[in-house]
């Protein structure tokens, strides 16, 4: 079907009358959009790569001199560097779980016949539009020792979330599932309602039990559209950084992101801040074939 | 055909002409956004009613403010005419040349004695003694403290301080002192603290607040003219002077592993606390009765001396220095000409500004116009700075590493702590090419 309207063009469409062929057509709409991936995708990746193997300064005049592997060996030999990648797998560990307990459950809550179902759905969607910095300042000032309302509300006394080095991470991973949860939802009632009645049916016929009836009808039919949203909810978490940015300055909430932005803009060390970046890169793509694997595993039960 | 190309270029060169002539008529100058700022907007307003010449201060949040210029200054942006920069950028912004070179300026009008010394020192010469110099003392600073009048006067606490540590209840002479006010006043169970000290590790911060207690301590960052910094960033000086600095964060209201001069007004404003450390510069909100409720209680004093006598604090301030990249040089020349007139000096201090002018600073009417002008005074006659070699974001950040866990979190010893750091500074100078 697709490579039919790829090919011919309406003879007496408008297009066609102005002396437009199909193909002219398809370059007109194809041509910006990768000549843009070039100029601010492929080639930045590209000079970075470059950039990665020299001492390269942004703030100075001096010129970039090849220094090899160094950075990446220097990096890779950083304990500061792995505590950051520690922290950062444990927020998306952390963070995604959450998302998914919260989201999944919320939309198995509202998978069924409610009043006013369209409305709480749109007002449980709130969270996620907003932006990323307003999100931080506002738990910045619920999670405030003093006159914080979380504090309050649970009866915490002084408790305090975001200067205790131990709890900082936890609580910018709250603010996240807060805020993410929703998108998770949102994904997971698409895929539950894709569910098949007469399945349910079925079951009930048979006297399945409702966790049988969970684990064998409802996740397996959700999980792939469920793994599309973890997918993307993990390559979001790998690289937070507003929100651990604007809540707290603890070294344990020090996320990649964080300290790349540091070497790159604070330090200007531009070219081992590539090397950084690549680095980063290469696990995020890593990661993300594991789970895109599994996927199409999914898909094919 | 010739006439609409003779008009198109009548046209553009019109434009042109006009874009030049409004841009020689305008000059921007880049700050952080902060108080002073503002001041130095009504400042130049006046500029602007004396030559024509307009002159709009823009200015940045503080924790973007180094990155947004040096930004600017590596993509060789005409932008801003003039920058307010920090003192230690003044390494890093002359050798990449993003600075003129102002040394001429400097000699002609003799401003190595016009101005107070450690601001030509530490604002304008680099490297340390060279006798070069790249930007005019514009706004002195160094930090100082604040303190509850009406806690300490309170003749019940009097009396309990004087039973309890067996000397009077005043504003303190030294660091021990320091951290007995500190340790007495601190009642958690009131939701009373007794110090607000600095802490935020994401720039200068806490650096800043354990370099005022390393100072008074005797200690140094390390040599400044040869780069040595083993067993003098990492003395027993310095971690005396650490572990104090730790044991009074055990003094300060709950959450207070972020703060800054933003949260350290607040411990003055909102009752939290009896002391708070904070910059020269944001001392007007304190006096003023709409930005601070307890505006007419609130005193000043000077950081105190250490075991050994010595008084030293933590320099702030920026210098003015011009763009190599700007297009209105000449007239950015002009301005600064304007700028170091002793009546400027004089009206840049009575619009807030804490003027660098050592003339204006040693008036009896300066000394006496506000309640910490003469704190301001004595302090800008001991004021001590950080690193300002090209690489000091390096140092900076290696600085909150290693010395943050230990002074929030009491991870490790204070001796542990700056052996490292020492370690890190090394291998950083000796990258460089500076050992």
């Amino acid at each position: 079907m697709a490579t039919v309207v790829m090919t011919s063009l309406d003879s007496k469409s408008r297009a066609a009358s102005r002396g437009l062929s199909d193909i002219k057509i398809r370059n007109l709409f194809i041509i910006p959009t990768i000549l843009f991936l070039i100029v601010f995708n492929i080639f930045p990746l590209i000079y970075s790569l470059g950039y990665s193997f020299t001492d390269f300064r942004a703030s100075t005049n001096a010129p970039a001199t090849f220094v090899g592997l160094q950075n990446y060996r220097e990096l890779l030999n950083d304990p500061f560097i792995w505590a950051n990648f520690a922290i950062t797998a444990k927020y998306v560990i952390v963070s995604v779980t959450g998302q998914v307990v919260v989201g999944f459950g919320t939309a198995m809550l509202l998978n069924r016949e409610i009043p006013f179902k369209g409305l709480i759905t749109t007002l449980l969607l709130l969270p996620m539009m907003l932006s990323m910095a307003v999100v931080g300042l506002f738990w910045k000032l619920l999670y405030d020792p003093s006159f914080g309302i979380i504090n309050y509300a649970l009866g915490l006394g002084s408790f305090e979330w975001l200067a205790n080095p131990d709890m900082a991470l936890y609580a910018v991973a709250i603010t996240d599932i807060w805020m993410w949860s929703p998108f998770v939802m949102l994904l997971s009632l698409a895929g539950l309602s894709a569910v098949p009645r007469h399945l349910y049916e079925a079951a009930a016929i048979d006297r399945a039990g409702p966790f049988y009836t969970f684990f064998r009808i409802t996740l397996p039919l959700v999980a792939p559209i469920l793994m599309i949203a973890i997918i993307f909810r993990t390559m979001e978490a790998f690289k937070t950084f507003d929100l651990a940015y604007i809540l707290t300055s603890q070294p344990t909430t020090e996320v990649i992101s964080i300290r790349l932005y540091k070497m790159a803009f604070q330090e200007w060390q531009t070219g081992r801040s590539c090397a950084l970046a690549y680095i980063v890169l290469i696990m995020v793509l890593a990661i993300t074939n594991i789970y895109v694997k599994y996927l199409n595993r999914v898909k094919e039960r | 055909m010739r006439k609409t190309v003779a008009g198109l270029m009548a046209g553009i060169s019109f434009m042109f002409a006009c874009g030049t002539s409004a841009q020689s008529q305008e000059l921007t100058i880049f700050w952080a956004e902060w108080d002073p700022a503002n001041y130095l907007q009504e400042l130049v307003n006046e500029y602007e009613a004396e030559t024509g010449v307009k002159i709009t201060v823009e200015t940045t949040p503080w924790a973007d403010f180094q990155t947004k210029a040096f930004t600017e200054f590596n993509a060789k942006g005409s932008a801003y005419d003039m920058v307010v920069g920090d003192s230690q950028w003044i390494g890093a912004a002359s050798e990449a040349g993003h600075y003129v070179d102002l040394t001429e300026f400097f000699n002609k009008h003799k401003l190595n004695e016009v101005m107070a010394p450690a601001t030509v020192k530490y604002y304008s010469e680099y490297p340390a003694n060279s006798g070069k110099y790249w930007s005019i003392p514009a706004e002195g600073d160094a930090v100082g403290w604040s303190y509850r009048k009406d806690w300490f006067e309170d003749p019940k606490e009097m009396e309990a301080f004087k039973a309890k540590y067996g000397y009077d209840l005043a504003p303190p002479k030294d660091w021990k002192q320091l951290r007995d006010i500190a340790e007495f006043f601190h009642r958690p169970d009131q939701k009373r603290y007794g110090i607000a000290i600095y802490t935020d590790n994401s720039y200068d911060g806490l650096v800043m607040g354990v370099e005022n207690a390393i100072f008074s301590f005797g200690g140094e960052l390390g040599d400044y003219s040869t780069y040595k910094v083993d067993g003098i960033i990492n003395s027993e000086k310095n971690v005396k002077a650490l572990e104090t600095y730790r044991e009074l964060y055990g003094f300060t209201p709950p959450g207070w592993a972020k703060s800054f001069f933003v949260e350290n007004n607040q411990a003055i404003t909102e009752n939290l606390a009896a002391m708070s450390m904070n910059y020269f510069a944001f001392f007007p909100a304190l006096v003023n009765e709409a930005s601070n409720p307890n505006a007419k209680v609130t005193g000043f004093f000077a950081n105190p001396a250490g075991p050994n006598g010595d008084q030293y604090a933590a320099l702030g301030g920026q210098g003015i220095s011009i763009v190599s990249y700007s297009e209105n040089k000449e007239e950015a020349m002009k301005f600064l000409e304007w700028f170091i007139k002793d009546e400027t000096q004089k009206r840049w201090a009575e619009l807030g500004g804490y003027t660098a002018s050592a003339k204006v600073l040693e008036s009896e009417e300066f000394q006496n116009a506000t309640p910490y002008n003469k704190a301001f005074y004595e302090t800008m006659f001991k004021v001590k700075d950080f690193w300002a070699t090209p690489e000091y974001a390096e140092l900076l950040i290696q600085m909150n590493q290693r010395i943050y866990p230990y002074v929030t979190a009491g991870q490790g010893t204070a001796q542990e702590a700056l052996d490292a750091l020492a370690k890190d500074w090394n291998a950083t100078f000796k990258k460089y090419g500076r050992q």
